[in-house]
């Protein structure tokens, strides 16, 4: 049952062969085992995921089961989500209990799908290991000793140890794709505006899109299915006809045109994960897909840009905490200004306040054309450069990371070396393209290694076709952890 | 460029976020280092380029200028850290 796919589960809750109660009780009762070892949530509630799970089976007895009633899935601890707490991994929320369900939860809510909890996170998603949350950080399964990359890394590392089927996740420069590539599993980020932002709690509004992560292409595919969709609360939610993104799961790669950077393939990659991308080009070529040599020459400027826009747009979106609505508020002060200083600087962790501090001076008096209009003045350049490789390719390929997962602490000392993690996740962000990461084989010391696909705006059906056919021909993402049985 | 202590406090006064003399030196070496980063972006020529705001060119949806939203100031204020008939307590501003 644990390794099961939501293909199957949902077979198995539609042919009453087992309960939704069932299944979520089994893997409530993992959680219990096995999270404190990896601290992969933050909040579990039995009482409010069995009566959700209860809900589900009335619909299926009922005969109102839709494709995946009854499966369970984790929330990233971003989303607000009504009556539970809502942290966004960070102290500042650590007392909030939301009062409302931000949309993409109303729609796994529509869809019957329980809730197992809330998933360890980066402090308001800043952050590329999960060293940052106030909960402390999460374990790789597949390492105690090593992070599970971040932001979303209580989410992936849930997957990876089958504490979860299934869970959401948000990514503002990597937060999905990276902690993917860490713990063996699969995660999408859809094209931007695909996944409404409504009651995601905000980091860089311009680049934050919600995700699934699970262990396949075929399940990210289904949980697409619940997740996308117009929403009116969201003014960059895109208005379009409804998708299957199943629909093209089998379709033949003969003539699929995968598109290599060399950016991505150049000095600073580890062997074993160049060895291991390389191999799944080979895997596509024997599907029938040709490779093209493409250039993103402006990619190598992706990170500084990213740590000019989205540390801009955090300190707009944070000055919301000031201790008087909701969230934090420091015991003591003096005055007005003296509780809005000391909440922010009690409330938020060191990343978070150093992202604010950037942010700040770049959208100060003086400052704003050398920095923040220049940094989007080279995120078109980025952007056209996707434009301009999409001409001779349909997907872009390379490695999610340039190495595999690092130990605990290894780059808490030095922000600019945990921020070149993101080298090869952010440019797809500031392009607003659809990217998946993928595993796609084992380093020497038996790290997963993720393989990322970046399309066209809009052709996530197309990659998940991609990424399912490989999954087809290889096993990578059917292992797991070993000792956690 | 390089950020002076003084920048430091000044940046930290904007954010409204306390900075302790103690904290100061470590956050001033770590944006410089950060800021070392950023100063990449300078080499760059972008004359005649339009800046990339947003992800998709899209206009801003309007609605219909109705009422949607119901009052729930209740709700709302009841994970507030203080409140009183209705109303957010603050410190006093005007003596």
């Amino acid at each position: 049952m644990l390794n099961a796919s939501l293909k199957t589960l949902a077979a198995a809750l539609a042919a009453r062969q087992v309960s939704s109660r069932e299944l979520t009780r089994t893997w409530l009762e993992r959680i219990a085992a096995l999270n404190p070892r990896f601290n992969a949530f933050i909040t579990v509630d039995w009482e409010k995921s069995l009566a959700e799970a209860d809900v589900a089976d009335a619909r299926i007895a009922a005969g109102q089961g839709g494709p995946l009633t009854g499966v369970p899935v984790a929330h990233k601890d971003i989303f607000c989500t009504e009556g539970w707490l809502t942290t966004c991994g960070s102290k500042m929320l650590a007392n909030f209990v939301a009062p409302y369900d931000a949309h993409v939860i109303q729609r796994f809510k529509a869809a019957g799908m329980p809730s197992l909890g809330k998933t360890n996170m980066d402090e308001f998603a800043m952050g590329s290991s999960n060293e940052t949350s106030f909960y402390g950080p999460v374990r790789n399964p597949w390492d105690a000793a090593r992070v599970p990359g971040g932001s979303s890394g209580g989410a992936a590392a849930a997957i990876a140890a089958r504490l979860a089927p299934a869970a959401t996740g948000t990514d503002t420069g990597g937060s999905i794709r990276q902690p993917a590539a860490f713990t063996g599993i699969t995660g999408l980020k859809p094209t931007y505006g695909i996944c409404s932002r409504y009651g995601m709690i905000a980091f860089a509004s311009s680049l934050d899109q919600a995700g699934p992560m699970a262990r396949s292409a075929e399940d990210c595919a289904l949980l697409m299915n619940v997740m996308a969709g117009f929403d009116p609360n969201d003014s960059t939610s895109l208005e379009r006809e409804k998708e299957d993104y199943t629909r093209d799961l089998e379709a033949p790669l003969a003539g699929l045109r995968v598109g290599l950077p060399k950016e991505f393939f150049a000095t600073g990659l580890d062997n074993d994960v160049a060895a291991a991308v390389q191999a799944a080009v080979k895997e596509l070529q024997k599907l029938g897909a040709t490779v093209v040599e493409v250039t993103l020459p402006n990619a190598g400027l992706a990170i500084p840009v990213y740590y000019v826009l989205a540390p801009a747009e955090a300190s707009s979106n944070l000055s919301r905490y000031d201790g008087v609505r909701y969230g934090y508020r420091a015991p003591e002060y003096a005055n007005l200004d003296d509780m809005y200083a000391k909440t922010r600087a009690q409330g938020f962790g060191a990343e978070v306040k150093r992202r604010i501090l950037i942010g700040t001076y770049v959208l100060s008096h003086g400052y704003y054309d050398a920095y923040y209009l220049q940094a989007q003045k080279i995120r078109r350049l980025i952007a056209n450069d996707f434009a301009e490789a999409f001409r001779a390719c349909d997907v872009i390929l390379g490695p999610t990371t340039p190495g595999t997962a690092f130990r605990l602490g290894e780059k808490t000392d030095d922000p600019v070396q945990m921020y070149l993690n993101d080298l090869y996740t952010i440019p797809a962000n500031l392009a607003g393209l659809p990217a998946m990461s993928l595993p796609c084989g084992f380093d020497s010391r038996g790290l997963p290694i993720g393989l990322q696909l970046v399309g066209d705006y809009f052709s996530e059906a197309r990659m998940l076709n991609v990424a399912h056919r490989y999954q087809q021909v290889t096993d990578w993402h059917t292992r797991q952890p070993e000792g956690l049985a | 460029m390089s950020l002076t202590l003084d920048d430091v406090l000044r940046i930290a006064r904007l954010a409204r976020i306390e900075l302790g003399a103690a904290e100061a030196p470590s956050a001033q070496q770590q944006l410089n280092a950060i800021f070392g980063l950023i100063e990449t972006m300078q080499a760059v020529d972008t004359t005649g380029i339009e800046p990339m705001a947003h992800a998709q060119d899209v206009a801003q949806r309007l609605r219909d200028d109705v009422v949607t939203e119901t009052d729930q100031h209740a709700r709302f204020q009841a994970i507030a850290p203080a409140v009183e008939d209705g109303l957010y307590l603050v410190p006093r501003v005007i003596e």
